[in-house]
């Protein structure tokens, strides 16, 4: 069987037996600094509109729904059942398909949608990205097949970066099948070097970070 | 050398356009990581770096456990993992999978692996339709090429090459607009990842302790490949394992900064299993396939088994004066650049292209960017010095070795070395303080003529160091 003949091989080289014990792996790097919410959202919003992504800050759930409503108006939309959507009452207005749970029914509207609606479950100061876990609430190709994404996250989800994400969530796979961390638009370069937004993915991201502080 | 390497090489630097594409590419790349890695910026870069090798060390030392690790997590998150030992192994797998599952369209992300084992070719020869969603790649794909760099497949390619081989593939009309030639590929593609019944991707790394695929991109075609159709394959290279999922918060911040100086790509995911119960996308089945394909040939030797630690960033590529001169297509195989040069011989055997660690000026600007610390000039070294012990006797360079004697020869008599320098200095032409670029009449002999074709002398000094330093001293 090739596996064991692998395993064998690999053994044989380093000299080790099956099942030896192994030494405690170098002690991991997680280093996290003292950010405060306000240098957060600062470094957030620089990061991310530096790679053409929008960052607006709303003080209250009513006034994400508002902003969120005039950005869709016309338009076709799919959101998430991310909670904290329907807690913003973005789910509940013309136009935004929601509450899908088939997966080709949630494809299809995905397809032809204009914009997809989503929240994260965290965002990374540092970096300007989106984490989303994968779950009932929040499917995975709503921030990937329309052309434009719409993310509205609670402002205390705002982590200081990857250091503080892996602290908090140092076992990704034991809450969902995937996790994806987005910073800014999908962008290509492979032609002369040359930037183009929204290759595969979304060309337009846009964040409404909800909260005051 | 073989000729055809030979060959490859004068092409490359008989062409001008190429020469600049490759130049003013990798200047782009070269730069971008320089400020992303500048102290001010990352101050605890060098940190990063040295974490990494350990990490990696670690690992390698202890693969076999690290990977039975990542098999068993995988199965306990309902993925499968396969091992194959090489591309006939890897084919055979997806072929028998697609024909149970009666699958037709494949879509592929970017995979440095699956261009080791050409399995596009194996399987479109057994009639599935296996696509490139990558855009540099999809457009190698049509134009039936192998990738010119680890991370910018298509840099050789411009606007007007693109148009040529769309129209020419796709039957569209003529378009140059570089916007249009990338929506028109999103067109063509989304169709595809619509309708393909299996998805394969590569892996940047392979998380032990989750049992998770880790795939960095840009475009959004890993993450499409891996969520849209029902079964996603991951092909990996049995190096890609890493103990933790904590150790990306080292990895993730060396990799693309290393390789175009972007903080984070577009696209991180971290995939551990098909979709759950609760779940409402992701694909229904899971596989991972480990390839050795050479790999394991590394493993014996200490020191020379940090070519293992690689994860393809490319910035070696980007900062090599050979690279940058003859390019990737040169190289024989399907990796290039000084990480090329020292993986080839190490998977294929030296025999495979015995010029390849000779084909570098050991500047160690490689080392220097290494994000995992690769001491590639140093394994270079070695694998020359395993090239000269495997050549036969009849093979040997009987002058060569007679040079290199008389070389030593002369580097350990002092007075001599003075003497030989006045002579050569005298027989060298006088070149108005310009660059020697043709061969001196004097030196005109064969050896002498071959090893001068590709270099330019500087001219002599009028006085030597020796000389300098005496009348100082008086």
């Amino acid at each position: 069987m090739t596996r064991d003949h692998i395993l064998h091989r690999i053994r044989t080289a380093l000299g080790r037996s099956a099942g030896q014990a192994v030494a405690d792996p170098p002690p991991v790097r997680i280093r996290i600094p003292a950010v405060d919410r306000a240098e957060r959202v600062k470094s957030f919003a620089f990061r991310l509109e530096a790679l053409a992504g929008k960052v607006c800050r709303v003080a209250t759930p009513e006034d994400a729904c508002g902003l969120v409503a005039s950005m869709v108006e016309g338009k076709r939309a799919v959101a998430s059942n991310a909670p904290f959507l329907a807690e913003c009452g973005i789910t509940a207005f013309a136009g935004v398909e929601t509450g899908i749970t088939g997966r080709e029914q949630l494809r299809e509207k995905c397809a032809s949608a204009d914009v997809g609606i989503t929240s994260a479950d965290y965002a990374l100061a540092d970096t300007g990205s989106l984490v989303m876990l994968s779950s009932r609430g929040e499917a995975r190709m709503i921030s990937l097949l329309p052309p434009a994404h719409i993310a509205v996250v609670p402002v205390d989800r705002l982590l200081t970066g990857l250091d503080e994400l892996f602290s908090i969530v140092p076992h990704p796979a034991e809450v969902s099948s995937s996790m994806v961390l987005i910073t800014g638009p999908s962008r290509t370069a492979d032609i002369e070097q040359i930037l183009v937004r929204g290759v595969h993915g979304p060309g337009q991201i846009t964040v409404v970070l909800v909260g005051s502080g | 050398m073989s000729t055809e390497f030979d060959q490859k090489i004068h092409e490359t630097l008989a062409d001008p356009k190429l020469q600049l594409a490759i130049y003013t590419s990798t200047a782009r790349l070269k730069q971008n990581r320089v400020n992303m890695v500048a102290a001010d910026v990352l101050p605890d870069y060098q940190e990063l770096r040295s974490q990494a090798n350990a990490v990696k060390k670690h690992t390698i030392e202890n693969l076999d456990h690290y990977l039975e690790q990542f098999e068993s997590n995988l199965a306990a998150r309902g993925g499968k993992v396969v091992y194959c030992k090489d591309g006939t192994e890897v084919a055979d797998f997806v072929l028998g999978l697609a024909k149970e599952r009666g699958a037709r369209l494949i879509v592929k992300s970017k995979s440095m692996t699956t261009e080791e084992v050409d399995l596009n070719e194996r399987l479109e020869h057994h009639g599935l339709e296996s696509v490139e969603t990558d855009l540099g790649e999809y457009i190698l794909q049509l134009a039936h090429e192998k990738p010119y760099h680890i991370v910018a497949p298509a840099l050789h390619k411009t606007r007007y090459d693109v148009a040529a081989i769309f129209t020419h593939s796709l039957h569209v009309p003529n378009e140059t607009v570089i916007e249009n030639q990338t929506m028109l590929a999103r067109r063509v593609l989304r169709e595809k990842f619509l309708a393909a019944d299996i998805g394969i991707s590569g892996a940047n790394f392979l998380i032990a302790d989750s049992g998770a695929v880790v795939l960095v991109e840009n475009e959004g075609n890993a993450r499409l490949t891996t969520t849209a159709p029902r079964i996603h394959i991951a092909v990996a290279g049995i190096e890609k394992v890493i103990p933790r999922a904590q150790d990306l918060a080292t990895f993730l911040k060396l990799l693309a900064r290393s390789a175009t100086g972007q903080l984070l790509s577009v696209y991180t995911s971290f995939l551990s299993g098909p979709r759950r119960a609760e779940e409402i996308d992701g694909p229904d089945e899971l596989y991972v396939v480990l390839l050795d394909n050479g790999r394991t040939r590394l493993l014996p030797d200490k020191e020379k088994r940090q070519t293992l630690f690689c994860i393809r960033c490319g910035a070696c590529l980007n900062t090599c004066p050979v690279y940058r001169k003859i390019g990737g297509h040169s190289f024989p195989w399907v990796y290039s650049g000084p990480i090329g040069a020292i993986l080839t011989p190490q998977f294929m055997g030296v025999a495979h292209e015995p010029a390849l660690p000779f084909a570098s000026s050991l500047c160690g600007a490689c080392g220097e960017v290494c994000p995992v610390k690769i001491d590639i000039p140093k394994i270079l070294l070695d694998l020359r010095s395993e090239v000269k012990k495997s050549e036969t006797r009849e093979k040997q360079n009987r002058l060569e070795k007679f040079a290199f004697r008389a070389f030593a020869w002369l580097m350990t008599h002092p007075r001599i070395y003075e003497m030989a320098g006045r002579i050569a200095g005298a027989m060298a032409p006088s070149a108005d303080g310009k660059w020697i670029s043709s061969v001196p009449p004097l030196m005109n002999a064969p050896p002498v003529r071959a090893w001068l074709r590709e270099r330019d002398l500087p001219p002599p000094p009028p006085r030597s160091f020796r000389e300098m330093w005496r009348q100082r001293q008086r």
